[in-house]
């Protein structure tokens, strides 16, 4: 395997667990908080945690090695990613706590981005 | 500058479709998981067992079409339906033996859930659609691996 191989199948190792971040919170807000509320909001916040990190890093990698860092498509990608980092952290915070009225908001926010996110780094808009 | 190849605009939106059903049924996969493990030593176990009934059968196999349909979409955009290359013979691999495997964890969810709702302790079939579970998100790491690495 080459090193871009490698790059490519952590990078979306994680990004596997960052969009799994998101179908999990989408499930406890269906109402299965009631049910495993406490170990699905645990899933949740590890896999963003996972998902989040190992797609930065492995993302900038790919980048630098592959990519041009100052690609528009990539800039896109880095703010949305940073929109899906403070509201997908916030979210587990505020799911752990029994949740709220800013529960849905912020679900709201990182879903989009998390989605934004994967549609930029399929279609590769200007590459 | 860029190295790395870039696709045909025509093959983005099958690919897409491909990735997101493949990443809504792993995580799908994962809630199950989690889901049967909490039914164990759940107060509301046949709650916790029909949450995750309900997960794979109006979640997972939903998901596991899209990303079945979207593989065949872009292998056709690609003209590799033929091809015999690893990869590819891994990722159907995978995804046919796959299906098969969800749809016995999904019916053996199903008849636990009944079970519970019953008052019964269906401990066996909820540890076997928990193995059955885990497993599959094993073999779609191998499957990412091969996507990603595409041995020929």
């Amino acid at each position: 395997m080459s090193r871009y191989e490698w790059l490519l199948f952590l990078h979306l190792i994680g990004a596997f667990a960052a969009v799994g971040s998101a179908v999990v919170f989408s499930v406890l807000l269906l109402g299965a908080d009631r049910v495993a509320g406490t170990q699905l909001t645990f899933l949740a916040r590890r896999l963003w945690d996972v998902g989040g990190l190992l797609t930065l890093v492995f993302g900038i990698w790919l980048a630098l090695d592959d990519y041009s860092i100052g690609d528009g498509w990539i800039l896109t990608a880095l703010v949305l990613w940073a929109i899906a980092a403070g509201t997908g952290v916030r979210l587990g915070t505020e799911m752990e706590g029994g949740g709220g009225e800013r529960v849905r908001p912020l679900y709201a926010v990182m879903t989009i981005a998390v989605v934004a996110l994967l549609v930029v780094m399929i279609y590769k808009p200007g590459a | 500058m860029s190295f790395a190849a870039v696709r045909p605009d025509s093959w983005n939106f099958p690919l897409l479709l491909h990735v997101l059903g493949a990443m809504v049924l792993v995580a799908l996969l994962a809630v199950a998981a989690v889901v049967l493990s909490a039914a164990l030593r759940a107060d509301d176990r046949a709650g916790a067992l029909r949450l995750a009934f309900r997960t794979l059968l109006i979640g997972a196999i939903p998901a596991y079409l899209v990303m079945r349909v979207g593989a065949e979409w872009v292998a056709s955009k690609e003209n590799l339906e033929d091809a015999d290359f690893a990869w590819i013979n891994i990722g159907y691999s995978v995804a046919d033996g796959g299906l098969l495997v969800l749809i016995v964890m999904t019916v053996l969810t199903g008849i636990a859930s009944r079970r519970a709702k019953r008052g019964d302790t269906p401990s066996g079939l909820v540890r076997w659609a928990n193995g059955l579970a885990l497993l599959l998100i094993v073999a779609y790491a191998v499957a990412l691996w091969a996507m990603a690495a595409k041995p020929t």
